[in-house]
């Protein structure tokens, strides 16, 4: 079975990436917009469109019922979901394959598994995908603590159970400050949130974050190498590379083999991401959790194997078997892939909706920016503010790092702030051009650097 | 007596309360200072609150909970 007409509940530049990918396959799409978002390219691109509601998102594009009825209504015969919104509701999966239509993406059963962190770090450890050493729930009796730390390895972090953001965290470096720590920990944690219980957990001090993308055909799974998304802001990337500068080569094929083995054990189908925090001085890695979608940062991928992984998806949920064996999959050069976001970087990231004026996209060869952006667009305050991606290719990184500073040099928004002039500063930096930087880098360097304002005008921040 | 109206400051969503299961932060007929929170925009994922510029009573709300709000648009009466 083939798809003929897909249905894209999403918006933004990842509709775009969709649509254009449904449309080398010959395939019609159909767009969903909420009233805000009438005007938007994935509208313009599309070969049908339904309204599916008001601005807010949870009348609009969270509201399964809408989406299933324009799916319905238009003879769609498969819905792609993107990134958030509806991607990872394993309920709106479900109802999409109970209508009669293909979900592109996983089943519901391994989205709700990796969707649930005790179900999937059980998954991960059954297929020998290392995960964070920790005391496996609550510590039920301080005595075994030294013990189960020696086992867990140190730094450990001793954590209140009741905690949370942050709250109620010690990090004992050994056995002599985890005894002093412990009792102290479990009084602060009783008067702070009523109860006492701890659980200890192996602390990685400057952790990296690096991720696999995985694809499967819901038989057989392969991998397509790893990205390091470690500068990050506020828990959100902003700065994505393939590969991951860091890793050695044996540690490289360790994780992507770890990879592999989760994706085949939950019979995965369709792209998916598996993440881990990296730690430099041990070159160890562990399992953090799995996105059962198509990421932000995918393009990276796309880069430097060559696999449209939008397409692949598409094929993939027609009922086409994957197309490679791990051995077809190679990687060359390096990519990296910057957030263009809606917002002025020099006044704390404040948001800048508004209309985009005359528009300049930086192009030529290894420069890609997939963007829902047209000169007289709206940028509507009511959705995220990734305005799109700039992403650039090079045989080396020292190469791609240039090509970025050239490309950057080149975009010129009018009518919005964007983040631009961060990354023109951060491509200029030296220990981001030694990737030197872990997932807490950026905003330490943040509190003392100093951002040109507004990028509305193309200039750059030193 | 005056009446105030207060113009929306930024665009998003328009929130009366703090979280869902929280009470309104000003009904009609309370008292507001200066500075006091009357509600909050979200604009792209962040929330700012918008906060009282005049004293008075609360007359009323001219947008209702999580309504679509543009800048500049009447929120709320104050008479002082």
């Amino acid at each position: 079975m083939s798809l003929k007409k897909i249905l894209v509940a999403n918006r933004g530049e990842i509709a775009v990436r969709i649509i254009r990918a449904a449309h080398d396959l010959g395939i019609k799409v159909v767009q969903v917009y909420s009233k805000a978002d009438a005007d938007m390219l994935a509208v313009r691109l599309a070969d049908e469109a339904v309204e599916i509601g008001p601005a807010q998102a949870a009348k609009s594009y969270l509201n399964a019922e809408a989406v299933l009825r324009a799916a319905r209504e238009s003879g769609a015969d498969a819905v792609h979901p993107g990134y958030g919104f509806l991607s990872e509701n394993a309920s709106f999966a479900a109802a999409v394959e109970e209508a009669g239509l293909v979900f592109i993406g996983p089943t519901a059963d391994t989205i709700r598994t990796m969707g649930d962190k005790a179900a999937a770090k059980a998954a991960a450890i059954a297929a020998g995908v290392p995960v964070v050493p920790g005391s496996d729930g609550v510590l039920h009796d301080l005595g075994a603590a030294p013990a189960l730390a020696a086992r867990i390895g140190f730094p450990v972090m001793i954590k209140a159970a009741a905690g949370g953001g942050g709250r109620g965290i010690r990090v004992a470096q050994d056995a002599a400050e985890l005894a002093a720590l412990l009792p102290q920990a479990s009084m602060e944690a009783r008067a702070a949130f009523g109860d006492g219980s701890l659980y200890l957990e192996r602390f990685v001090g400057r952790a990296r974050h690096v991720e696999v993308q995985v694809l499967g055909d819901g038989a057989d799974a392969v991998h397509l190498y790893e990205r390091e998304c470690s500068l990050q802001r506020r828990r959100q990337k902003v700065w994505e590379e393939a590969p991951a500068v860091a890793l050695p080569e044996d540690v490289r094929a360790a994780l992507c083999a770890s990879a592999v083995r989760l994706a085949k054990a939950c019979r995965y189908r369709g792209a998916g991401t598996l993440e881990y925090l990296y730690d430099g001085e041990t070159g160890e890695f562990f399992f953090i959790e799995m996105n059962t979608r198509i990421q932000v940062e995918h393009p990276v991928t796309e880069m430097i194997t060559g696999v449209d992984l939008v397409r692949e998806m598409i094929r993939i949920a027609g009922g086409e078997k994957l197309r490679f064996a791990q051995r077809d999959i190679a990687s060359r050069g390096h990519a990296i892939e910057v957030r263009i976001n809606a917002e002025d970087a020099a006044r704390d990231f404040r948001p800048s909706p508004g209309t985009v004026g005359a528009l300049t996209v930086p192009g030529g060869f290894g420069v890609r920016f997939d963007t829902f952006l047209y000169s007289g667009c709206t940028v509507p305050p009511f959705y995220d503010s990734l305005l799109g991606k700039l992403i650039v290719w090079d045989e080396t990184r020292d190469g791609a790092l240039a090509r970025l500073r050239r490309a950057l040099g080149e975009l010129q928004v009018e009518g919005v702030s964007t983040t631009a002039t961060l990354h023109a500063a951060l491509a200029r930096n030296p220990e981001v051009q030694a990737g030197g930087v872990h997932t807490r880098w950026l905003e330490g360097w943040l509190e003392t650097a100093t951002l040109h304002p507004s990028s509305t005008n193309g200039e750059e921040a030193r | 007596m005056a009446t105030h109206t207060m113009p929306c400051p930024l665009p998003g969503t328009f929130y009366r309360r703090s979280a869902p299961d929280q009470p309104p932060f000003k009904e009609v007929d309370d008292m507001v200072a200066v500075g006091d929170t009357v509600g909050l925009v979200e604009v792209m994922k962040t929330f700012t609150p918008v906060t009282a510029d005049v004293a008075g009573k609360i007359a009323a709300f001219h947008v209702e909970n999580e309504d679509a709000v543009m800048a500049g648009q009447p929120l709320v009466d104050i008479e002082t």
